[in-house]
């Protein structure tokens, strides 16, 4: 047994190894490369490899650095709200009252808008929220305002609802999966010993749907942070998120170590916040094992 | 039963939210005011004309084109790899191995974007469609695993087995037994792969070099208004493409889950 164990072993690394090469070379590698650039110096026009600290303090000292990754946790924590809010009474919908065999039709109506051009959909945002856009000449042409609405564009409040939008399908998901799991006579067992159905939902269904909510906020979250697009389309620039710190560092000003060390802190700051999240709340994610 | 009602409305709501925007892309396509907004003006077709004749564009398309196909196959050979071995072998560090295999699809794109080019441009490399498919690669092959794993998840192994009973070899088990029964699988990888490739704009953006794609002819041109109209034009035939071969997809990893005789949990992701 302990051979045919190994042979297992053996074959299955010897099938790993392509996509595990790959990963390692295409993604692991430049990713190191990027943590060693973050110590070592900039020289014009090239990096000098003598190690300093040098890079994070003045990326910690950077008060444009404070405003724009505090901006960018407070876009992505709200965009993670409203999807997440937004998404829940879908999965449920789809999970209770949808008939099985017109499940994955649903699922596939969801995730279209996802798959097509996500650059053209967020500037049909700026089409329809813009100051001469839909909502506005619409609702001019009918009569019902006389000055365009100024608060939707061009603001923060935009680019969280063109962002909403584009990850939407990926909050549904999780928690769609997640409530499937739930067994249905866990729900049926609540209502014969006589809790209501609000109740039962607030006890049982949701207490065993978290997983997914936990597994929806952070899919939302992650790449809400490094989104690039959005805010440079909708915010013209002018309400620049970590992304756009980053590229305009490592590119328009060529200095790739303070570009990287802004790179590491981002991550590693979207990376405690997410294990403070997934840590408050262990206590849902305790009860799936 | 009333039960689910005040959820349908919610849902379809829903849906229609999702789909504004896309609804509202033919409906500027085909109008012929040179700005985007209501009212319309009269029905043209002028912009898709604008489309054909556009060099820039159809250079870009080219480009599109090579780097969808070419990323779409490499990660979807990649991915049966990576789904052939989680699916069916045991082996030492499984989790972590599979873990940073599908780390591209929680990873920031800029971070990946960035992190190559460094590493491109301090080795020297020129950038052009060859540096985008490797990245390319790199998001798409998570995607093309997971579909692949669920196809090969729900293969027989006694089929598998009943074949080297019969006395094939194992790669002769694998092209005669395996590979037909998870075709349907390839297929809805490929296409997924490709939709995705076509779609990706961050990565060309910064790996391309001087060469456009699709995606970054059409962020380029967003700042001239007079460009928009066929922008729009654009964008009504690539949203059409995208769920044809969505469909299609869909079509094929249905055929899958069925031919294999297992229940459909669902589509993608």
């Amino acid at each position: 047994m302990a051979s045919a164990n190994r042979s297992q072993a053996a074959q299955g690394l010897s099938l790993i190894a392509p996509p595990l090469g790959y990963a390692l070379l295409i993604m692991a590698a430049p990713l190191l490369t990027i943590l060693a650039y973050s110590f070592f110096k900039d020289g014009y026009l090239t990096v000098i490899r003598e190690f300093t600290l040098e890079n994070y303090a003045s990326v910690w000292a950077d008060p444009i650095f404070h405003k724009i990754m505090l901006r960018s946790l407070g876009v992505a924590a709200l965009v993670t709200l409203v999807t997440v809010l937004l998404a829940f009474p879908v999965a449920y919908f789809l999970s209770f009252a949808v008939p099985a065999h017109k499940k994955s039709m649903w699922l596939f109506l969801i995730t279209i808008p996802f798959w097509t051009s996500y650059l053209i959909r967020v500037f049909l945002w700026k089409v329809i929220l813009g100051y001469n856009g839909v909502i506005n000449s619409g609702l001019t042409s009918v009569g019902l305002i006389e000055e365009p609405l100024t608060f939707l564009l061009y603001n923060v409040n935009s680019i969280v609802i063109t962002l909403a939008h584009a990850y939407a399908p990926f909050a549904i998901l999780p928690i769609f999966i997640a409530l499937e799991k739930i067994d249905r006579s866990l729900l049926e067992a609540g209502r014969d010993l006589g809790e209501s159905r609000a109740m039962t939902f607030w006890r049982v269904t949701l207490p065993l749907a978290m997983p997914g909510v936990v597994a929806a906020s952070l899919i939302v979250f992650i790449p809400v942070i490094g989104d690039y697009v959005t805010p440079t389309v909708i915010g013209g620039g002018k309400i620049p998120m970590i992304a756009n710190m980053i590229q305009a560092q490592m590119l328009d000003l060529d200095n790739r170590p303070l570009g990287s060390a802004l790179a590491v802190t981002a991550m590693l700051i979207v990376a405690v916040f997410s294990l403070i999240f997934v840590a408050l709340n262990r206590r849902f994610l305790k009860v799936r094992q | 039963m009333m039960k689910g009602s005040g959820l349908r409305a919610y849902a379809l709501l829903y849906l229609l939210f999702l789909y504004a925007p896309i609804l509202l892309l033919p409906i500027f396509a085909f109008n012929s005011g040179t700005v985007i907004s209501f009212p319309l003006k009269s029905f043209t077709t002028e912009w898709f004309g604008q489309m054909f004749g556009n060099a820039t564009l159809r250079r870009a398309l080219t480009n599109s084109l090579i780097i969808a196909v070419s990323s779409s196959v490499l990660a979807t050979c990649l991915g049966i790899f990576a789904a052939r071995a989680s699916t069916r072998f045991a082996f030492p560090g499984k989790g972590p191995i599979m873990g940073l295999i599908m780390l591209p699809l929680v990873l920031p794109e800029i971070i990946v974007a960035i992190a190559l080019l460094v590493v491109l441009l301090s080795l020297g490399m020129t950038l052009n469609v060859f540096t985008v498919i490797l990245g390319h690669t790199l998001i798409c092959m998570p995607y093309a695993a997971v579909i692949l794993s669920t196809a090969f998840n729900s293969l027989d192994r006694s089929l598998e087995e009943a074949a080297y009973d019969l006395g094939e070899t194992k790669w002769s088990a694998f092209r005669l037994v395996i590979l037909p029964l998870v075709m349907p699988g390839i297929i809805s990888s490929l296409l997924m792969s490709f939709t995705i490739s076509l779609d990706e704009f961050i990565i060309a953006f910064f790996l391309a070099g001087n060469e456009p794609t699709l995606p970054t002819y059409i962020f380029s041109q967003l700042r001239f208004p007079k460009q928009i109209p066929m922008i729009m034009a654009l964008g009504t035939v690539l949203v059409v493409l995208s769920i044809v071969l969505l469909t299609i997809a869909e079509y094929f990893r249905r055929r899958g889950v069925a031919r294999t005789g297992a229940k459909d949990t669902g589509g993608f992701l």
